[in-house]
């Protein structure tokens, strides 16, 4: 291992050049950011209020479940790929830029298979006792949704924006390899230049950003959990059909 | 419009059609390897996963103190975007299929770490005492009683690693070994429709297969959860 990269990535970091211009970091992360923001809210608003009703109402739970094993089983890079040179094509998408739109759908569809399962989850596993007390109590169909099922889900909905979060930034970088928009591509013009530098430090800022948002996610949903601390069980991930 | 119409003539290449029979005979070759290739990154990360994550799992049982920084290590790894991920390995292993091999079984940790321990942790206690008293010793009580029950939550994670390695490995392609994901990558500059579609299908049907069999290996495995089931 040639150690004079990391000289190598650290001028590149610290070179003023490559952080400005319309291909420099600044940009791209404004990309990066946008893309991540707009397509978690696009994906929240579309996921939360079909999972939650119909965890509600205990119906559709084999498709809530299943959308996320679909999700795992279908690469990211073939669905932007495919969306890239499909209908919406590579032009410029407003302010997402190139192959921005294609960029965008790709992102919402990834974000909703933790959304839709975690929320889904979340409600259906509130106890159904608490349910019926306060049905008891005269509580409403809604009120019971409101107020008793929806908090008592809250901690399992923001895993689910937690996944979704984290799964968005990891495809926003891959939008590069369709010539979409985002970080990636200091990576693949990194690549493209043969500078190993480039590549190195481009990894780093994603990855760095990535963990990041990551543990900020995570500080949100200790935040949002009432029950903090009191659970020390390591959860397993599952697949439905596999029951445990 | 000449979707299927041209599916098995020829001029679907020059129509550059998404589904395309000429594209599957003059190609075939060239999908069979590409194929191949994803097999053997997707088999090779899962197995050398599981060789890592046993002894990280046994370790974070024994000393619970580590448990929080080896799932805390793992997810964290879990976090980083594959094309990161790859780049970064890059001044250690070159380009290649070492380098993804490499990511991908960093990536599998997070979910079998988590699944053995989680496993393991299952395994009812008094079954755990009825095999000391039956005068079991640590290593024959795990690999006889412990290791037996805790097998359907192991194998889960086996089965969701296996069909998310199939998923990132295309990622691969960035430094020269993605399997299917090569196909893509090069189809993408001339908008090649039939490659596109032929590879993100191979992709899923992969990632299928090797899920159903690892359901039926799970099955031979466990003979006495199919009766409760």
């Amino acid at each position: 291992m040639n150690l004079d990269i990391f000289t190598d990535v650290a001028a590149w970091l610290g070179d003023g050049e490559n952080w400005q211009g319309s291909s420099g970091v600044l940009a791209r992360l404004g990309e990066h950011t946008l893309l991540t923001v707009a397509s978690t809210i696009l994906a929240v608003v579309v996921a939360l209020p079909v999972a939650l009703w119909l965890g509600h109402i205990g119906k559709g739970g084999a498709i809530a479940v299943n959308i996320s094993n679909i999700g795992r089983a279908v690469p990211t890079f073939a669905v932007l790929a495919l969306l890239a040179v499909g209908v919406l094509g590579t032009g410029t998408f407003g302010p997402f830029g190139r192959a921005g739109l294609a960029t965008l759908v790709a992102l919402v569809l990834f974000a909703l298979p933790p959304l839709v399962t975690n929320s889904y989850v979340g409600v259906r596993e509130v106890d159904r006792d608490m349910v019926e007390a306060a049905r008891g109590m005269g509580m409403s169909g809604w009120e019971v949704f409101r107020r008793v099922e929806l908090p008592l889900a809250r901690p399992l909905i923001m895993t689910g924006l937690r996944l979704a979060v984290v799964q968005i930034w990891a495809t926003a970088t891959i939008a590069a390899l369709v010539a979409g928009p985002g970080l990636g591509n200091i990576i693949t013009q990194g690549f493209a230049f043969q500078d190993q530098a480039q590549v190195i430090a481009g990894a780093f800022i994603v990855a760095v950003l990535a963990l990041l948002l990551e543990l900020a996610m995570a500080a949100l949903q200790r935040r949002a959990d009432p029950l903090r601390g009191s659970r020390t069980r390591v959860r397993p991930v599952t697949v439905p059909g596999a029951e445990l | 419009m000449t979707l299927l119409v041209a599916a098995g003539d020829p001029s679907c290449l020059v129509e550059n059609a998404w589904v395309c029979g000429e594209y599957l005979r003059t190609r075939q070759d060239l999908l069979v390897d590409a194929t191949r290739q994803h097999l053997y990154l997707t088999v090779v990360s899962v197995v050398l996963g599981l060789v890592v994550a046993f002894p990280l799992a046994l370790l974070a049982r024994r000393y619970r103190t580590t448990q929080g920084a080896v799932l805390g290590t793992a997810t964290g790894l879990y976090t980083i975007p594959s094309l990161a991920m790859f780049s970064l390995l890059l001044p250690v292993t070159g380009l290649g299929s070492d380098t993804v091999i490499i990511g991908l079984v960093l990536y599998s940790l997070t979910i079998l770490v988590r699944n053995i321990i989680a496993g393991l942790d299952g395994v009812p206690a008094d079954v755990k005492e009825s095999a000391t008293g039956m005068g079991y010793g640590p290593a024959r009580m795990l690999l006889r009683v412990e290791l037996p029950l805790a097998l359907p939550t192991i194998m889960a994670g086996v089965r969701v690693a296996t069909v998310s390695t199939v998923a990132l490995a295309t990622i691969g392609t960035i430094v020269g070994a993605g399997g299917l994901g090569n196909l893509l990558d090069q189809a993408i500059p001339s908008q090649f429709r039939a490659q596109i579609l032929t590879a993100a299908v191979l992709c899923v049907v992969l990632a299928v297969v090797l899920d159903v069999i690892l359901l039926v290996v799970q099955r031979v495995l466990t003979p006495w959860t199919r009766r409760a089931a």
